[in-house]
C-alpha cells in the first residue's frame, strides 16, 4: 500500500495519484463506447414497437401455454436426425483434429517447416466461426439437408477440440518422452507410447464435451436449412404456431439436460 | 575390439552461447566395467551421459560404441544404435498411465513395427524375457499394475527391467536414486550392480552420493565444470581429490556418516 | 517353462459391458449413417460453387458492399458492448441470490432455475422469441445476448462465492456490518477480479454470437452475411467472414491480456 504524504504528514491511499488517474481514464472510455453503443442501438428500434412488447409478450406467452403435445408424434425423426447431426459431426471432427493437435502442438510437430502454423491457421478459421455460419455456407454449397448439418457442426469442432487437445500434448510430461526415444523407438511409436497415454483422459474429455455441446448447436442449425429439429422450429414459427413451438422448447430442454448429464458423468468417469 | 565397448574422444558441447558445459572430454570403458561419474551439480554429468545416446547432440568430438561410430549416425541409423544403449532415469522416466508390462514391453519399440507395438502384439521372446525380467527384479505380482500405483523403489526397477530389456551392450543410468530415501537408493544400487555384472555388462552410473559411488564402483570418474578432474579407482578417493572435483569442505564428517549410519545424500 | 502369455488388460473389466457398449454403439453407427439421406447429384453440383467460395476467399471484396458491411459490424459491437454491460449488472444479483451461503432456499432456487433455462437454450433460440416481441433490429439483439449473458455470468460467479472462505464473512457480520455492508467488504474484494475476468471473456462470446442472430433478424452483422449468401456474393460473404476471424482473434488476445494482468 503506497503512503502518500500530505501536509508533511503520511497518509494512507490505496491507490497511488497516477493510477488513480488512469483507473479515471478507464472509466470514462468504458462510458463513452457505452453511450455510443446504446445511441447506435436505440437509432434502429421502433420504439413504437417497443412500448407494445409487454402485449406482445403476454400474447405470446398465453398462445404458448398449452404446448401442442400431439406434435411430439412429428418430433421424433428430426429430433434422431439432430442426435446423429451433433453426433456423427463430433465423430468426424475427432478424426481430424487428432492429427492436427499432433502437428500443431509444439512437442510432437514433424520437422516439416511451415506446418504447424498452417496446422495453427486451420484451427484458429474453425474456431472463430459459429457452426450456424459455416451450416449457411455449407448449405448453400451442398444443399440443404443433415449431411451439411454434419459437416458443419464438424468444421466448427475440429478447432475446439484441436486447441483443447493440442494444448493437453504441449502439457504432458516430457520424461517419458526421452525414455522411449532412449530406447531407439521411432518418432511415431514415441508419440503412441509417451504421448498417447498421458492424454488419454483429456482427449475423452474434451471429446465428450464437445459432443455436449453440439447437441444444442445441432438444435438450431434447421433455421438456415441443415437438418434436424431447427427445421421444424423455423416451419412453426413461420406460421406463428406458438404451441406447438413451445413443444419444441420442451423437448430441446429435455435432450439438452440429458445430454448434459451423460456428459458430466463420463467425464467424471475418465478423470 | 581391444580399445574398449565405449571410445569418447574429444567430446565437448556448449548450449547455446553458454560456457562450454563439455570441455574436451576423453574416456573409454571395457567390457563388464561399472564407472561412477560425479561431481558438482552443473558440472556437465548428465550432458555426458546424454551425449553418448545423442538425446543432446554433441558439438564436436566423436563416440564409438564397439566399431560404431555413434557421433556420425542418423535417423534410422542412430535409432538402430540406440536399441543397443539403455538407460535408467532420476524420475523413472516411465509412462504413468501404463502397466508394468507395457512399460517393459517399450524397450523392445525398437525392433516391432509400428502397428505391432500399437496393438500390443509383441513377439513371444519380448514376453517370456519380460516376464524373467520382473521375477528378477521382484516384481512378478505387478505385471498389470499401471506405473503410477507403485512406489519410488518399485518404478525405478521397473525402469531397471525396462533398460534390460533391450539387451543392450551399455547401461547409462543418470541420478538413479535421487528421487529415493536412502534405504531404498542402496537396494537400488546394489541391484543394478548385481544385475550388471550378472551380464558382463558396462555402465556409467551418473551420481550425486559419493559415499555410493564408492561402495558399489570400483572406477570412479570425476567431473568439474565440465572437464575430467580425476579418472581412478574409487579407493583412491582421498580428501584431496574430492577437493579437487567439489571445492573446499570438511571431508572428515561425511566419511564418518558413511561407516557409521545410513546416509541422508541420498534423499535429497 | 510352458510358454507364458499376456494381453493387454481390457478398458473395461466386466466383459458383458465392453461387448454390450462396443455392439451398441456400432449398431448405432450403422443405424445413424444409414438414416442419412443425401442428394449425390445436389453435392456434385455444389462443389463448383464450393469452389468458387474458395476462390473468393483469396479475393474478399470489401468494397462493393462496404457500406453495409461497416454497418453491420458497428451494429455488431455496439450490441455487444451493450448486451455485456446490461448482462453483467443484472448478473450480479441473480448470482448473490443463486450462492447457497448467502441466500434463503426459495430465492435460491429461483436463481438457479433462471440460471438454468438461460443457459439451455441457443442464443438464436431466444432471439426468435425478442424479435417476436420487439420486432426487427438490433434491440431484439440486445435483450437475447443479455439474457444469455445473466445466466453464464451468474453461474461461474455464484460458484465463485460459494467457493469463497466463510471466515471474512463471519468477521464483517461480527462486527455488525449489514448485509450490503457484507457484500461490499466480504464478497466484492474476493469476486471483483473475477468478475472483469468473466465479463471479459463474455464480450468475446456475445461478438461470435452477435454474427449470427441477424440471421432471424436481431441485428448484426449476421443479417449482412446471410444477404450476401442469398444473393450468392461469395467475394463479400468471404470478406466478412475474414474480418469475424480477425476481430474474434484481436478481441481474444485483448481478453487474455487483460485477465493475465488481473491475476
Amino acid at each position: 500500500m503506497p503512503v502518500v504524504t500530505r501536509q508533511g504528514q503520511p497518509a494512507w491511499r490505496l491507490r497511488t495519484p497516477r493510477t488513480v488517474l488512469l483507473a479515471w481514464l478507464v472509466w470514462f472510455l468504458i462510458v463513452a463506447v457505452l453511450v455510443w453503443s446504446w445511441q447506435f442501438v436505440s437509432e434502429r428500434t421502433i420504439w413504437a414497437f417497443v412500448a407494445d412488447a409487454p402485449r406482445q409478450g403476454g400474447d405470446l406467452m398465453a398462445r404458448m401455454v398449452p404446448p401442442d403435445w400431439a406434435y411430439t408424434a412429428m418430433l421424433w425423426q428430426p429430433l434422431w436426425d439432430t442426435i446423429n447431426i451433433a453426433t456423427l459431426g463430433t465423430l468426424l471432427a475427432i478424426v481430424i483434429a487428432t492429427p492436427l493437435a499432433f502437428v500443431a502442438a509444439r512437442n510432437t510437430t514433424p520437422a516439416l517447416p511451415g506446418l504447424r502454423a498452417l496446422a495453427l491457421l486451420i484451427i484458429v478459421a474453425s474456431r472463430s466461426i459459429n457452426a450456424l455460419i459455416w451450416a449457411l455456407l455449407l448449405v448453400m454449397i451442398l444443399g440443404p439437408g443433415v449431411l451439411s448439418g454434419i459437416i458443419a457442426i464438424a468444421l466448427r469442432s475440429i478447432g475446439f477440440i484441436g486447441k483443447l487437445l493440442y494444448e493437453a500434448i504441449e502439457e504432458s510430461d516430457a520424461k517419458p518422452v526421452e525414455a522411449i526415444i532412449a530406447t531407439g523407438a521411432s518418432p511415431a511409436q514415441m508419440r503412441l507410447y509417451a504421448i498417447v497415454p498421458q492424454v488419454m483422459p483429456a482427449f475423452a474429455g474434451i471429446s465428450v464435451y464437445r459432443w455436449d455441446i453440439n447437441i444444442r448447436e445441432a438444435t438450431i442449425l434447421g433455421l438456415v436449412g441443415a437438418g434436424g429439429i431447427g427445421l421444424e422450429l423455423m416451419a412453426s414459427v413461420n406460421v406463428l404456431a406458438w404451441g406447438r413451438v413451445s413443444m419444441i422448447f420442451l423437448l430441446i430442454l429435455a435432450t439438452v439436460l440429458a445430454s448434459e448429464w451423460l456428459s458430466a458423468r463420463v467425464r467424471a468417469a475418465v478423470t | 575390439m581391444s580399445l574398449g565397448v565405449l571410445r569418447i574422444e574429444a567430446l565437448s558441447k556448449r548450449y547455446g552461447r553458454d560456457a562450454l558445459a563439455l570441455d574436451d572430454v576423453s574416456l573409454s570403458l571395457d567390457g563388464g566395467e561399472v564407472i561412477a561419474l560425479i561431481g558438482p551439480s552443473g558440472a556437465g554429468k548428465s550432458t555426458l551421459i546424454r551425449c553418448i545416446n545423442r538425446l543432446v547432440e554433441p558439438s564436436s568430438g566423436r563416440i564409438w560404441l564397439g566399431d560404431t561410430e555413434l557421433t556420425a549416425l542418423d535417423g534410422r541409423g542412430l535409432r538402430q544404435v540406440r536399441r543397443r544403449i539403455g538407460m535408467i532415469f532420476q524420475e523413472f522416466a516411465l509412462v504413468e498411465r501404463l502397466t508394468v508390462m507395457e512399460n517393459l514391453l517399450s524397450g523392445r519399440l525398437g525392433y516391432v513395427g509400428f502397428w505391432r507395438a500399437a496393438l500390443r502384439r509383441f513377439p513371444q521372446a519380448d514376453i517370456e524375457r519380460a516376464f524373467d525380467l520382473l521375477e528378477q527384479v521382484e516384481l512378478g505380482a505387478m505385471v498389470d499394475r499401471r506405473a503410477d500405483a507403485l512406489s519410488g523403489g518399485q518404478r525405478q526397477r521397473v525402469g531397471i527391467a525396462r533398460a534390460l530389456m533391450q539387451t543392450p551392450d551399455l547401461l547409462l543410468v543418470d541420478e538413479p536414486t535421487a528421487s529415493l530415501d536412502p534405504r531404498t537408493s542402496r537396494q537400488i544400487m546394489r541391484l543394478i550392480t548385481r544385475l550388471c555384472g550378472e551380464r558382463n555388462l558396462p555402465a556409467i552410473i551418473n551420481i550425486h552420493d559419493v559415499p555410493l559411488a564408492r561402495r558399489y564402483c570400483r572406477r570412479v570418474i570425476g567431473l568439474r565444470q565440465g572437464r575430467i578432474v580425476y579418472d581412478g579407482p574409487a579407493d583412491d578417493l582421498d580428501d584431496r581429490v574430492l577437493t579437487n572435483i567439489y571445492g573446499e569442505e570438511d571431508w572428515d564428517t561425511q566419511a564418518a556418516t558413511e561407516t557409521e549410519t545410513e546416509t541422508d545424500e541420498g534423499g535429497v | 517353462m510352458s510358454t507364458r502369455v499376456w494381453h493387454r488388460p481390457p478398458l473395461i473389466g466386466d466383459a458383458r459391458l465392453r461387448w454390450g457398449l462396443s455392439l451398441g454403439f456400432l449398431a448405432y453407427l450403422v443405424l445413424a449413417v444409414g438414416s442419412l439421406e443425401v442428394n449425390w447429384q445436389r453435392v456434385a453440383e455444389g462443389l463448383e460453387r464450393g469452389s468458387a467460395f474458395a476462390a473468393a476467399l483469396f479475393s474478399p471484396d470489401f468494397t462493393s458492399r462496404g457500406d453495409a458491411i461497416l454497418e453491420g459490424f458497428l451494429e455488431s459491437l455496439a450490441m455487444t458492448f451493450v448486451s455485456t454491460t446490461i448482462g453483467l449488472l443484472l448478473a450480479i444479483p441473480v448470482a448473490v441470490g443463486a450462492a447457497r451461503n448467502l441466500s434463503p432456499l426459495p430465492i435460491y432456487l429461483l436463481c438457479r432455475g433462471f440460471i438454468a433455462v438461460s443457459r439451455s437454450f441457443q442464443e438464436i433460440i431466444i432471439a426468435i422469441l425478442f424479435v417476436a416481441m420487439l420486432g426487427f433490429g438490433p434491440l431484439a439483439g440486445v435483450a437475447t445476448l443479455a439474457f444469455a449473458s445473466i445466466g453464464f455470468i451468474a453461474k461461474l460467479l455464484a460458484e465463485d462465492i460459494e467457493a469463497m472462505d466463510p471466515k471474512p464473512l463471519e468477521a464483517i457480520r461480527a462486527t455488525g456490518g449489514s448485509a450490503t455492508q457484507t457484500l461490499h467488504w466480504a464478497v466484492m474484494p474476493v469476486v471483483l477480479p473475477r468478475l472483469v475476468g468473466v465479463s471479459m471473456y463474455r464480450l468475446d462470446i456475445n461478438f461470435r454470437e452477435s454474427a449470427i442472430i441477424g440471421i432471424v433478424g436481431a441485428g448484426g452483422i449476421g443479417a449482412t452475411l446471410n444477404t450476401a449468401f442469398d444473393r450468392y456474393e461469395y467475394d463479400t460473404a468471404a470478406a466478412i467472414l475474414l474480418l469475424i476471424i480477425v476481430i474474434v482473434l484481436a478481441s481474444e488476445y485483448a481478453s487474455g491480456t487483460i485477465r493475465g494482468r488481473l491475476r
